[in-house]
C-alpha cells in the first residue's frame, strides 16, 4: 500500500477512429471510497470504465490501477490485474446458459482450486449479501432487471476484488430497486472495504452514496467535488446537470440548420 | 440440464458415430489393398490395356486373388507393363495366362488369370508371359451401332 | 454514379481482404488457446451436446431419405443396363465419398453453424464475452475454443452416421422393397468400396468440412455487431458462406483424391 489512490488516471487520450471520446482526462479514485462519474449520454463514460478494464488502450496519458500502468502490461499481467478487479455491466451481461449460482460460482471455479463445497459456501455468502440467497437456482432469463443487477454484482465481488466499476446501475430500475441498488453499492463498498467506481446519469440516485463526483462533458472534467460541493455548484452545466433542465449549457437541439431555413420560410422569415 | 444427463447423451453419440464408422469400414468398404507382408507382385506385359485402372481386381476362375498395383508404359519395348498384386495364399504355375476381361459388357475391366500346367510357380518380381488384351473398345462401339443400325431397319 | 459504384467495390474488397486478415488471426488465435478444450474437456463434450447429439435426429431422418431416393433412382437407372446388382456400389460409393459428407456437412452448417454464430452473437452483444474478459477468463479459450473442437469432433461422426444411415436406407428400397438380391447389393458394395480411398477420404472430407464451418460460424458470431441486425445478418451469412465453402472444398478435395482412379 505505497499509494491512498487506487486509480489514477492522467492526461487520457481516446478516440474511436478519428472520432476523439476522450481529450486528456484526470482522474483519481482513492481507496475505499464510492467515486461517481457524471455526464450525459455518450460523454465516453463507458470508454473510461474500459480504459480501466485495460479492454482498450489510452492513445495517449496514463491509466494506473493499485500502481500499476495498464498501457505497460501484457496479457498476462492485464488477466491477473483484472482478478483483483470486478464490473458490473449496464444489463448485467449475466451468462444466460447457467443458473445464477453457476453465474457467481464462475470466476471460483475458472481462478481458484476450491472444492466444490467451498465454493457453495462462499457463493451462497454472495448472494446472500445481495439478498438473493433463495434465487440460487433460477436461470438468469426468470429474474427481474433489478435483481439481474444484483446477481451480477454478487458475480463481481466473487473474487472479493479491490476495485468494482458499475457501468450504469440504476438504469431502468424502478424506485424501489434504484434505492436497494444504491444502498448495497455503498454498503458493499464499507463493509468489503473496496472501491468503487460508479458511471451513471441518475445524479440524485448517486449524489446520496457517493463521495466523490466527477463530471464528464465532450470529453474532459468539466467539474468535480464531493456531493456536497456538486449539490451547491454554481457551474451552469452541472446546475443544468443536477437540476434536469432541458435546455443550458447542454444544448436541447442536436446542431441543425436554421429552423426557419429548414421549414423553407427563408423570405418571409425575420 | 443436469451434466450426467449431458455426459450420457454426448457418449451414446460418440458410441453410435463410431459404430457407424466401423459399419463402414467393416460392412461397407473392404481394405483391397492387400498388404505389401501378405503379397507378392508379379509383371504382365499387354499390348493394349483398353480401360485397365490401377486397383481393379485380380481374378481367377473368378475368384478374386489380387489387385493391379501399377500401370506404367514401357518406352523401349512400348507396350504397357501391369504390376500385379497377388495375396501370398494363391500361388499360380509359372505358365499362367492372363487376359484383360470385362465384367458384363459395360463392367469394369479386372484381369483375369489362367492357371497352367506347370510345376513350378511364379515368385516375387516374375513374368507372366502369356497375355491377352483388352477388346479395344471401337470394336465394340462398332458391334453396337451396327446392331442399332440392324434394329431400326425395318421401320 | 460510376466512379461511385467503384469507390463502393474498392471498399468493400478491402473490407473482405481485412476480414479474411482478422479472420486468419482469429483461427489462429482459437488453436493456440485450445488448451483449456482439452484441460477442461467437460467444457467440449458439453458443447457436443450441442453441436453434435441436437444435430442428430436431422442427420439420421436425411441420411436415411437420401439413401431411400438413391435406392429408387439408382435402380432405375441400373435396371436399364441389367445390373441391379450393383445398386450397392452405386448407393454405398455416393453415400461415402459425396453425399455423407457433404449433405451432412451443409445440414450441419444450417443445425449446428447457426446456432454457434447466434449463440456468441448474442454473447457479445449482452456484454457476455466482455464480462469474461473483465472475470480474466480469455473468451476465445473458454468459449471459441470448445465450440471448435466439439465441431471439429462432431461433423466426421455425423457424416458416418449419416453415410450408414443412407446405406440402409438404400437396402430398405433396393432390397427389401424392389426385390435386388441382397447378397448381391452387400457383397458388390464390398469389393467396389475400398477402406483407404473411399471411406478414409470421406472422413478427411468430413473433418476439414468441420474444421471449415465451425470456424466461420464462430467468427461471424464473434465478429458481428452487437445488435439485433447484426446477429441475424451474421447468422445468414454463417449458413451461406459455410455452404459454399462446404461446395468449394468438396471440389479441390475431390480433385486431389479420386483423380486417375475409377
Amino acid at each position: 500500500m505505497q499509494n491512498d489512490n487506487l486509480v489514477e488516471i492522467e492526461d487520457v487520450e481516446f478516440g474511436y477512429g478519428d472520432r476523439p471520446v476522450l481529450k486528456g482526462i484526470n482522474l483519481t479514485a482513492r481507496r475505499g471510497q464510492v467515486i461517481a462519474i457524471m455526464g450525459s449520454s455518450g460523454c465516453g463514460k463507458t470508454t473510461l470504465l474500459r480504459l480501466i478494464g485495460g479492454q482498450i488502450k489510452p492513445g495517449q496519458g496514463k491509466v494506473r490501477v493499485a500502481g500499476e500502468s495498464l498501457g505497460e502490461l501484457d496479457s498476462a499481467g492485464l488477466y491477473r490485474l483484472r482478478r483483483k478487479m470486478g464490473m458490473l455491466f449496464q444489463f448485467g451481461a449475466l451468462f444466460t446458459d447457467i443458473s445464477v449460482f453457476d453465474n457467481v460460482a464462475f470466476q471460483l471455479r475458472e481462478h481458484t482450486d476450491l472444492p466444490e463445497d467451498a465454493i457453495r459456501d462462499l457463493v451462497l455468502m454472495k448472494l446472500h449479501a445481495v439478498g438473493l440467497r433463495g434465487a440460487a437456482q433460477l436461470m438468469p432469463a426468470e429474474l427481474s432487471g433489478g435483481m439481474a443487477r444484483r446477481v451480477a454484482l454478487a458475480r463481481a465481488i466473487a473474487l472479493d476484488p479491490m476495485l468494482v466499476m458499475y457501468d450504469e446501475p440504476f438504469a431502468g430500475l424502478d424506485p424501489i430497486s434504484l434505492g436497494v441498488t444504491g444502498n448495497l453499492i455503498r454498503r458493499l463498498t464499507d463493509t468489503l472495504g473496496l472501491t468503487s467506481l460508479v458511471v451513471t446519469h441518475d445524479v440524485q440516485e448517486s449524489l446520496k452514496i457517493v463521495d466523490y463526483v466527477y463530471f464528464v462533458s465532450e470529453g474532459v472534467i468539466v467539474a468535480e467535488g464531493t456531493a456536497a460541493e456538486i449539490r451547491a455548484s454554481g457551474l451552469p452545466y452541472v446546475h443544468q446537470f443536477v437540476h434536469g433542465e432541458a435546455d443550458g449549457p447542454v444544448p436541447f437541439h442536436y446542431p441543425a440548420p436554421s429552423y426557419a431555413d429548414d421549414l423553407r420560410l427563408g423570405g418571409q422569415s425575420a | 440440464m443436469n451434466k450426467t444427463v449431458l455426459d450420457l447423451w454426448v457418449g451414446l453419440f460418440v458410441i453410435a458415430g463410431i459404430a457407424a464408422l466401423l459399419f463402414l469400414a467393416l460392412k461397407v468398404g473392404s481394405t483391397s489393398a492387400v498388404s505389401a507382408s501378405n503379397s507378392y507382385e508379379i509383371v504382365a506385359r499387354f499390348d493394349n490395356i483398353g480401360g485397365l485402372k490401377p486397383r481393379a481386381p485380380v481374378k481367377s476362375a473368378g475368384v478374386v486373388v489380387g489387385r493391379v498395383a501399377d500401370i506404367r508404359f514401357d518406352n523401349e519395348t512400348f507396350d504397357a507393363a501391369v504390376t500385379l498384386r497377388l495375396d501370398k495364399r494363391y500361388a499360380f504355375p509359372k505358365d499362367t495366362s492372363a487376359a484383360i476381361m470385362t465384367s458384363g459388357l459395360l463392367g469394369e475391366q479386372y484381369i483375369g488369370l489362367e492357371a497352367g500346367g506347370d510345376s513350378q510357380t511364379l515368385k516375387d518380381q516374375d513374368r507372366i508371359l502369356i497375355t491377352q488384351s483388352a477388346v479395344v473398345l471401337e470394336n465394340l462401339i462398332g458391334r453396337f451401332i451396327y446392331g442399332q443400325a440392324q434394329e431400326g431397319a425395318p421401320q | 454514379m460510376l466512379k461511385r459504384s467503384i469507390e463502393n467495390l474498392g471498399n468493400r474488397t478491402i473490407q473482405g481482404v481485412w476480414r479474411i486478415g482478422f479472420a486468419a488471426r482469429f483461427f489462429v488465435a482459437m488453436l493456440l488457446h485450445s488448451g483449456t478444450a482439452f484441460r477442461r474437456f467437460g467444457l467440449t463434450i458439453r458443447e457436443m451436446y450441442f453441436t453434435g447429439v441436437l444435430s442428430l435426429i436431422i442427420i439420421l431422418v436425411s441420411g436415411l431419405f437420401v439413401g431411400m431416393v438413391l435406392g429408387l433412382q439408382g435402380y432405375e437407372t441400373l435396371q436399364t443396363y441389367g445390373s441391379e446388382e450393383a445398386l450397392g456400389i452405386l448407393v454405398a460409393l455416393s453415400l461415402v465419398r459425396e453425399l455423407g459428407p457433404v449433405v451432412a456437412a451443409l445440414l450441419f452448417a444450417s443445425r449446428a453453424g447457426s446456432a454457434i454464430t447466434a449463440e456468441i452473437g448474442l454473447m457479445k452483444a449482452t456484454e457476455q464475452l466482455s464480462a469474461m474478459e473483465m472475470m480474466a477468463v480469455d473468451p476465445i479459450a473458454r468459449v471459441v475454443a470448445p465450440r471448435f473442437w466439439a465441431g471439429v469432433i462432431s461433423m466426421p461422426l455425423l457424416a458416418a452416421l449419416f453415410s450408414a444411415m443412407g446405406i440402409f436406407g438404400g437396402y430398405l428400397v433396393g432390397v427389401q422393397l424392389i426385390g435386388v438380391d441382397e447378397g448381391a447389393f452387400w457383397s458388390q458394395m464390398r469389393s467396389a468400396v475400398d477402406f483407404e480411398q473411399d471411406i478414409l477420404n470421406g472422413v478427411i472430407k468430413s473433418v476439414v468440412f468441420g474444421i471449415a464451418i465451425t470456424t466461420i460460424a464462430l467468427f461471424e458470431g464473434y465478429d458481428a455487431p452487437p445488435t439485433a441486425e447484426g446477429v441475424s445478418g451474421a447468422t445468414t451469412r454463417t449458413v451461406v458462406t459455410s455452404s459454399l465453402v462446404v461446395l468449394a472444398l468438396d471440389f479441390v478435395l475431390t480433385a486431389f483424391m479420386f483423380r486417375g482412379l475409377s
